[in-house]
C-alpha cells in the first residue's frame, strides 16, 4: 500500500514538474498571443475581443518595413552563411592540415565572444574600409556570427559519415563534382537544413550585431521594437509578434518533419 | 601463368616515415582469384588501394591491363571495390545503388534497368530494389555491394575483407558463394583477408603479407604444406617451430639438425652444413612415442588433452619449456595428462625454412654455440 501510494506522488510530482516547465517557457508567448486580441491598449486586463490591432499593424509601414528589412537580411545572410559553412565543414572533415586544431578553435570564438565585442569589432572594421553602414553591411555581419553555427550543426552530421562512401561513387565513375553533389550533400542534407534554420532564427531575432552595423534607414524589427518600448509598446506590435509566432512554429514543424522523414529513409529498420 | 592482368613492380609507400609497403612484386593473372592475406597493419589494403586509386604508390609502378593507371583516378580505372563497410549510398534504394555505376557512364536506362535486375538475380536480391539499406541485413547489405560492383563488368574485382562483418555461419555460405560468382563470371577477384582459413578456401592462389612485405606468394596447399618463412608457417594454421643448425645430411636428403634442446630430423634440399635454419612441423604431423626415437632428443610432459570434436588436442612441454601441440585424429588414443613421452616426426614432414637474410636468429646471438655443435645435449 504504501509503496503504492510513494509511486503514485512520485509519478505527479514529475508530472506538475513538467507542467511548470511548459508553464515557464509558453506563458510570456500566451499573454503576447492573449494581449494581441484586448480592446484595452494598457496591457494589465483582458476587457474583450478585437481585431483592431491587427488592422492597425497592416496599416503601420515603419513597422511592415522594419520586419521586411529582417526577413531580407535573414534570408540572405543564412543562404551566403550556409553555403560557407557547409564547405568549411566538409573540407575540416576530409583534411588533416597544419594548425587545423587552431582553425578550429578559432571557429569557436565568435560563438563564446560576448556580441557585443563582436558588434563594436565588426563597427570599426566597417568604417575602417569605408563601407556604408546599411543593409549590406548588416548581411555580412550576420554572415560571420551565422557560419559557426552551420558549421558546427553539419559537421556533427558528418561525423557519422563513413568516407568510404564516396570513395565508393568514385570507383563507381563519379568525378569529384558528382560525388559531392550527387552523394555527400543529400547525405548530410539534414545537417544542412537544421543549421540553415538555426542560423535564419539567430539572424532574426538579433539585436546587439544588428545595432551596431546597421544604418539609419535600415532598422530591422528587433531594433524598431527597442525604440518602441521607450514609448511603451502598443498592442499592434503584439500582433506582429503573434504572427511572427505562428510562423516560426510553421517552420519548425516543416523542417523537423523533412529532417525525420530523411532520417527515416536512411535508418529505418 | 595466365597472361597478367595487374602488375606491381617494386611498389614502395609510405605514409610520412611510415615505410607500409615495402619493394612490392606481384604478378595477378587474368581470371584467378587472389588472395592477400596477413595481419592487421600488414600493407594488404593499402595495396588493393593502390590498384583501386584511392593511394598513390610512392615508388614503383602498378598496371592494369598492361597500362600504368598512376595517372588514372579511380574513376578512371576498369577496376571496381567492394568495401568492408559495404558504403551502400543510405539515400538511394536498391535499384539506384546497382544502377549507379552506369548511370555514370551515362548508359541508357532500359539497360540498366534490365542489367540491374541481372546484377541482382545475380546475389539473390530479386524483390529488394525498392528497399533502402537500412531496411536490410548485413548479408543483404554485402549482397547489393557486390552487385553494384559486378554490373560494372569490372576486369579486376577488388574486395577488402568484404565477409568480415558476418556472422559465422553467413561467411561461411558467402564464401561458397563468391567463389562460384567468380567461376561464373571470370572476372579476377583481388580479396584482402586476414582470415588465414577464408584465403584456404577460396584462392587459387594466395599471397601472404607481413609488415609490409610479401613474404609468399603461392597455391594454398604450397603455402600451408611448404611454408617459405617463418611468419608464413606460423601464421598460417598451427605449427610448432624449432630454432636449429644443420649438422649433416644424408644421399635421400634427410638432415640432423642441433636444436636448443636437442637433436632433430627433417629434410632439405639445400642442406649447408652449419647454417641457422628454422623447422616447422604441423601438429597434426607431429607423433608421440613412450620410447625414444632415434634422431630426436625431445623428451617432454603431457600437460593437457583438449578435445574439440575432430581432434583432440595433446600440449606437451618440451624440457626447455618449449610447448609442442599435437593434434590427434578422433578415435586414436590419447596419451595420459602427466605422461612422460618423446616427440619425433616423420623427416619428410618436417619443413625447414631458411633464414632469407641470412641473419643469425635472435635467439642463438647471446649464445655460445659451438656448444651446441660440437657437445651433445
Amino acid at each position: 500500500m504504501r509503496r503504492r501510494r510513494k509511486n503514485a506522488i512520485k509519478k505527479h510530482t514529475s508530472r506538475v514538474f513538467s507542467a511548470l516547465v511548459y508553464l515557464f517557457l509558453y506563458a510570456p508567448i500566451a499573454v503576447v498571443i492573449l494581449f494581441s486580441f484586448n480592446t484595452s491598449k494598457r496591457n494589465v486586463l483582458f476587457e474583450g475581443f478585437t481585431l483592431d490591432w491587427y488592422a492597425k499593424m497592416a496599416g503601420n509601414t515603419a513597422l511592415l518595413e522594419s520586419f521586411k528589412n529582417t526577413l531580407l537580411v535573414a534570408g540572405i545572410s543564412t543562404a551566403i552563411a550556409t553555403v560557407i559553412g557547409t564547405i568549411t565543414a566538409i573540407a575540416m572533415f576530409r583534411y588533416k592540415f597544419r594548425g587545423k586544431s587552431i582553425i578550429d578553435l578559432l571557429l569557436y570564438i565568435p560563438v563564446v565572444i560576448p556580441e557585443i565585442v563582436l558588434g563594436i569589432a565588426l563597427l570599426s572594421v566597417f568604417s575602417l574600409v569605408n563601407v556604408p553602414l546599411g543593409l549590406g553591411s548588416m548581411i555580412v555581419a550576420h554572415v560571420t556570427f551565422q557560419i559557426p553555427f552551420i558549421v558546427f550543426t553539419v559537421r556533427a552530421r558528418l561525423s557519422g559519415f563513413d568516407r568510404s562512401i564516396e570513395d565508393a561513387a568514385m570507383d563507381l565513375g563519379a568525378n569529384r563534382i558528382k560525388v559531392l553533389t550527387g552523394i555527400t550533400i543529400p547525405i548530410i542534407a539534414p545537417g544542412i537544413v537544421s543549421g540553415a534554420v538555426l542560423a535564419f532564427t539567430l539572424s532574426i531575432d538579433d539585436i546587439i550585431i544588428s545595432f551596431f552595423t546597421t544604418g539609419a534607414k535600415s532598422t530591422t524589427f528587433p531594433l524598431k521594437i527597442m525604440e518602441l518600448v521607450r514609448s511603451g509598446v502598443s498592442p499592434d506590435v503584439y500582433a506582429l509578434s503573434t504572427i511572427i509566432i505562428l510562423a516560426t512554429f510553421v517552420i519548425v514543424l516543416i523542417s523537423q518533419i523533412t529532417v525525420y522523414r530523411a532520417n527515416k529513409k536512411s535508418v529505418k529498420l | 601463368m595466365a597472361k597478367a592482368i595487374v602488375e606491381i613492380k617494386n611498389v614502395n609507400k609510405f605514409y610520412g616515415d611510415n615505410h607500409v609497403v615495402k619493394d612490392l612484386n606481384m604478378e595477378i593473372a587474368e581470371g584467378e582469384f587472389l588472395s592477400i592475406l596477413g595481419p592487421s597493419g600488414c600493407g594488404k589494403t593499402t595495396t588493393l588501394r593502390m590498384i583501386a586509386g584511392f593511394e598513390q604508390q610512392t615508388q614503383g609502378v602498378i598496371t592494369v591491363e598492361g597500362e600504368r593507371v598512376e595517372n588514372k583516378e579511380p574513376f578512371e580505372r576498369n577496376v571496381n571495390t567492394v568495401f568492408q563497410s559495404y558504403a551502400l549510398f543510405p539515400h538511394m534504394n536498391v535499384t539506384d545503388n546497382v544502377a549507379y555505376g552506369l548511370k555514370m557512364k551515362k548508359v541508357k536506362k532500359p539497360e540498366i534497368s534490365e542489367r540491374v535486375e541481372n546484377a541482382l538475380s545475380m546475389v539473390q536480391l530479386e524483390g529488394f530494389g525498392k528497399r533502402f539499406p537500412a531496411q536490410l541485413s548485413g548479408g543483404q547489405r554485402q549482397r547489393v555491394a557486390i552487385a553494384r560492383a559486378i554490373i560494372n563488368n569490372p576486369r579486376v574485382l577488388l574486395l577488402d575483407e568484404p565477409l568480415g562483418a558476418l556472422d559465422m555461419k553467413l561467411r561461411k555460405q558467402m564464401q561458397i558463394e563468391l567463389k562460384n560468382l567468380q567461376k561464373r563470371l571470370g572476372i579476377t577477384f583481388v580479396y584482402v583477408t586476414h582470415d588465414q582459413e577464408e584465403a584456404l578456401t577460396m584462392s587459387d592462389r594466395i599471397a601472404v603479407m607481413n609488415d609490409g612485405v610479401l613474404e609468399q606468394i603461392g597455391v594454398p596447399a604450397d603455402i600451408y604444406e611448404k611454408p617459405a618463412t617463418k611468419f608464413v608457417a606460423d601464421f598460417i594454421g598451427e605449427t610448432n617451430i624449432f630454432e636449429a643448425i644443420e649438422v649433416s645430411a644424408d644421399a635421400a636428403g634427410q638432415v640432423a639438425l642441433k636444436s636448443e634442446i636437442g637433436e632433430i630430423t627433417g629434410t632439405d634440399s639445400e642442406f649447408s652444413e652449419g647454417e641457422i635454419v628454422y623447422l616447422s612441423v604441423r601438429p597434426e604431423k607431429t607423433l608421440l612415442s613412450a620410447a625414444p626415437v632415434s634422431g630426436y632428443a625431445l623428451r617432454g610432459t603431457v600437460r593437457e588433452n583438449i578435445y574439440i570434436g575432430t581432434v583432440t588436442k595433446t600440449t606437451v612441454i618440451l624440457q626447455n619449456g618449449q610447448e609442442i601441440r599435437v593434434a590427434n585424429a578422433a578415435g586414436s588414443s590419447v596419451p595420459e595428462a602427466g605422461s612422460a613421452l618423446y616427440v619425433y616426426w616423420n623427416p619428410s614432414d618436417a619443413v625447414i625454412i631458411h633464414s632469407k637474410s641470412g641473419k643469425i636468429i635472435d635467439a642463438f646471438e647471446n649464445v655460445d654455440l659451438s656448444e651446441y655443435v660440437e657437445g651433445s645435449a
